[in-house]
C-alpha cells in the first residue's frame, strides 16, 4: 500500500508558522483566511501497514507536540 | 578527566565545543558512525543541523549508532550536555523531558541572553550559585522549549528547570526555560551556545563555569 501520513502541530500549541503564513495572504490579496496551519506530509509504499501507526508514533511524528493521520495514497507512478 | 563531543554529519558547533572542553581538560570529537565513547567522562552533543534537520530537528540523529553508547551512558548516570541541536537530539532520545519548537516569533535568533541558574544540584552548575546570571549567545530558530503543563509542573517541583531566561524570554519558551535536566540531573539541554562563551576575544566566559564544574565533578575538586 501506499500510504499518506499527514502531521500537524497539535491543537492548542503555538503555530508560528501557520499565523506566518496567514498573515502573509491578505498582502497578495487574498482575504477571509483563517486557522492556517503548517504541518507535514509524507508518502511511503509499506508491505505492512499494521506497523505504520508505530512508525508514526516513534519516527515520523514527535506525538508530544504532533497528530498524526495515516490515509491511502494513490499508487505511486515511476515518472 | 576527558570529555567527549558527538560529531554528526551536519554538526556545526562540534570543533567550537571542542575548543571550549579542551579549556577545562582532555577532549576529542566521537563520530556518529562508531558505537565507542573511548572512555570519555563527560560527553557533549554540540549544536548544528545534525542530519540536515530532516523530518524534524533531532529526530534523526536520534538513531547514530553513537546515540546507542550515549543514552546506555546517559542512563546509567554519565554526565550528558546537549547544546541547541545537541539538546533537540536529547529530547528526541527520550533523554531529556519535552522537546524544542520554533520561536514564537519565527525568525532565527542571534543574540547575546542573560540566563539565571535556578538549580545548582547537577553535574553542570554545582560550581554555581543559585541565581547567577550566565551571559551567552543563542542562534536558533527551533528553540522554544515545551513540554505540556503537568510535566511542567513536575519538572519545576524536581528541580529539573536548570536554567531560565533572565528579562525578555526571546523564543517563547514555556516558564522561561532556557536549560532542563533529567530527574537524576546528569542530563542537561540548554539552548544558549555556551561554547560561545568560554574565551577573552567572547563576549563573556560565562559557559566555561558549566564545563569546570562538569570537569570538577569527574575529578572531585
Amino acid at each position: 500500500m501506499r500510504a499518506r501520513v499527514l502531521v500537524r502541530p497539535k491543537a492548542g500549541i503555538l503555530d508560528p508558522q501557520g499565523i506566518a503564513v496567514e498573515r502573509a495572504l491578505p498582502a497578495l490579496g487574498f482575504g477571509g483566511v483563517s486557522n492556517v496551519h503548517v504541518g507535514r506530509l509524507i508518502e511511503l509504499d509499506v508491505e505492512d501497514t499494521s506497523q505504520l501507526d508505530d512508525m508514526c508514533r516513534r519516527l515520523l511524528a514527535n506525538p508530544l507536540i504532533e497528530d498524526y493521520e495515516i490515509l491511502e495514497a494513490p499508487s505511486h507512478a515511476p515518472a | 578527566m576527558k570529555f567527549g563531543v558527538v560529531q554528526f554529519p551536519g554538526s556545526c558547533d562540534d570543533e567550537d565545543a571542542l575548543h571550549a572542553c579542551a579549556r577545562v581538560g582532555d577532549a576529542e570529537l566521537l563520530w556518529h558512525g562508531e558505537r565507542d565513547l573511548r572512555g570519555v567522562d563527560v560527553v557533549v552533543v554540540p549544536g548544528g543541523f545534525s542530519y540536515g534537520d530532516y523530518l524534524r530537528v533531532g529526530a534523526i540523529a536520534r538513531f547514530s549508532p553513537l546515540m546507542e553508547a550515549v543514552i546506555e551512558f546517559a542512563e546509567g548516570g554519565g554526565p550528558t550536555l546537549g547544546i541547541c541541536n545537541g539538546f533537540q537530539v536529547l529530547c528526541e532520545a527520550g533523554l531529556l523531558p519535552g522537546a524544542l519548537l520554533p520561536n514564537a516569533g519565527v525568525r532565527f535568533l542571534c543574540r547575546q541572553v542573560d540566563c539565571e541558574v535556578v538549580n545548582t544540584d547537577t553535574p553542570f552548575t554545582r560550581g554555581l550559585k543559585r541565581e547567577e546570571i550566565l551571559s551567552m549567545p543563542v542562534k536558533h530558530t527551533t528553540g522554544r522549549y515545551y513540554a505540556p503543563a503537568e510535566e511542567l509542573a513536575v519538572m519545576e517541583q524536581h528541580g529539573q528547570v536548570v536554567l531560565r531566561y533572565a528579562g525578555a524570554n526571546p523564543n517563547g519558551s514555556s516558564n522561561d526555560i532556557a536549560g532542563v535536566s533529567n530527574r537524576d540531573g546528569n542530563v542537561f539541554g540548554l539552548m544558549p551556545h555556551l561554547e560561545h562563551a568560554v574565551d577573552p576575544i567572547h563576549h563573556s566566559e560565562d559557559g566555561l563555569k558549566l564545563l569546570v564544574s562538569a570537569a570538577g565533578m569527574v575529578t572531585g575538586v
